[in-house]
């Protein structure tokens, strides 16, 4: 089990996806999956081993890594592909359910179970609406835990065994900091392709309700 | 999700390359990813744990480290690689396109229609013409584009191409001028100048693929105005050798680059 999971899962979503929908899924795929596992994963392997204070209190050092890294960067990141992925499971299954609904009842239920239209589109629309909402509650989680997208080099920790302030340096935190701030654009890019994919299927489809009256 | 996926979605492309396309993507795909990939990623992977400053301050040493690699070479060559790659997704996509408009044609039943079935469709190879030329010519240009931007961002960042055996740090809370020492450097430089030097090769390809894609636009404006009575089954079969000609280099390239995985 590893991401070409998600890849392979994401790859099936893609034929009942607008060209919109294509387009997210391309944007998922290069400029965050790929960007992950062939870049950011590296950075913050070490991270741990390579945090430094200047004390040599046994403890300190884990105590302030620990209150200021309560869940590092790395692993937000990876929660938040898999998350942000997972909404479009829903078609998946809908579309299932509708060629298994077919199959059981042995007749021609619908013109396509792939087609976009009642309840397929409904459950399309909810995907898109969750798939924003995931990644706006992680963009603003990651602002909350951390104080905004730049690492500091520096962080000053008080924290019981360290015996007072003691100075706790960051391994590469320039670095940190431009893959931080182009995890930040490219889940602003998604959030606007989301929000244009939405307004245009609510577009496309009340013109069509209306020509229909 | 690794390199061997990238490979998969540009694989697609290649068909409706043209033959120094096809070129471009081996190279790309042989001495740049794989290189990254097999040997570059160990040169450079202990790099902060072999990064050793002449002071035993705790700090000094990440200080130092982060103020002279803000960005590390490699994951700049990661990014480089996938920036350039990207252009070639707008003629896949482009492509796409063209073949869902036939097959919607073909599902309705056009008589203008030529298709016998969905799977020829989906086997055609498009001419690069019309508005796909267009693509194409754009996703060459964003490539040099971005080859550029790439290789002036590594120049200004490091000062050039040669990795220094010998950094004086003076950040704080280096308690004075230290002394830091890189680890490799020879065999960093080696490399960076190996990725550099073929990064190049990839953009006078491209320069020359521009230059291609012109000539042929400007001859075949120029036919059509002096010649309007052209023949066009004549074109074709020179068109359909010349094809298959492409088909077979590309063939011979894939059966070479085909089982690369990272």
């Amino acid at each position: 089990m590893s991401w070409g999971f998600l890849r392979d899962l994401l790859s099936g979503v893609n034929e009942y996806s607008t060209g919109i929908g294509r387009v997210w899924v391309a944007v998922v795929f290069i400029f965050r999956l790929l960007v992950y596992v062939a870049a950011a994963e590296n950075i913050w392997k070490y991270e741990h081993d390579e945090f430094e204070c200047n004390i040599r209190q046994p403890g300190c050092e884990n105590i302030c890594f620990d209150h200021f890294f309560p869940v590092s960067h790395i692993r937000l990141w990876a929660l938040q592909l898999i998350m942000v992925s997972t909404p479009s499971l829903l078609v998946v299954f809908h579309v299932a359910y509708r060629e298994n609904k077919e199959k059981r009842h042995n007749q021609k239920r619908y013109r396509s179970p792939g087609e976009r239209d009642g309840g397929l589109l409904c459950t399309y629309l909810i995907s898109l609406i969750l798939k924003t909402g995931f990644e706006i509650v992680f963009l603003v989680l990651f602002y909350k835990l951390y104080n905004g997208f730049k690492v500091p080099r520096l962080v000053k920790c008080d924290v019981r065994p360290c015996p007072n302030t003691v100075d706790c340096y960051i391994s590469k935190p320039t670095e940190k900091t431009i893959f931080l701030y182009f995890l930040a654009g490219t889940s602003c890019l998604c959030i606007v392709l989301n929000l244009c994919e939405l307004s245009y299927l609510i577009f496309k489809y009340s013109i069509k309700c209306y020509l229909r009256r | 999700m690794d390199w061997g996926a990238l490979h998969t979605i540009l694989g697609g492309v290649n068909k409706h390359s043209t033959s120094i396309g096809k070129i471009w993507l081996t190279v790309l795909f042989i001495f740049r990813i794989m290189i990254l990939v097999v040997a570059a990623e160990r040169v450079w992977g202990d790099e902060q744990d072999d990064f050793i400053c002449n002071t035993l301050q705790p700090g000094c040493k990440n200080v130092c480290y982060d103020h002279f690699f803000p960005i590390s070479h490699i994951r700049l060559w990661a990014l480089q690689l996938i920036f350039v790659s990207t252009p070639a997704l707008l003629v896949a996509m482009h492509v796409a396109y063209r073949r869902h408009e036939k097959k919607r044609q073909f599902r309705k039943g056009d008589q203008k229609c030529e298709y016998k079935d969905i799977e020829e469709i989906r086997r055609q190879r498009f001419r690069i013409e019309g508005s796909l030329w267009w693509t194409y010519t754009s996703s060459i240009f964003f490539r040099l584009v971005f080859e550029a931007v790439f290789m002036y961002a590594f120049y200004f960042m490091y000062d050039g191409f040669q990795m220094p055996r010998l950094m004086k740090c003076s950040a704080w809370p280096c308690p004075n001028t230290v002394d830091c020492f890189v680890s490799r450097p020879t065999e960093k430089t080696v490399f960076t100048i190996f990725m550099i030097a073929v990064s190049s090769i990839c953009i006078l390809l491209n320069v020359a693929e521009l230059c291609y894609l012109l000539t042929k636009f400007f001859l075949r404006r120029s036919k059509k105005a002096g010649n309007p009575k052209h023949h066009p089954n004549h074109e074709n079969k020179e068109e359909t050798k010349q094809n298959e000609m492409n088909e077979l280099i590309s063939d011979s390239c894939q059966n070479t680059v085909i089982g690369f995985s990272s």
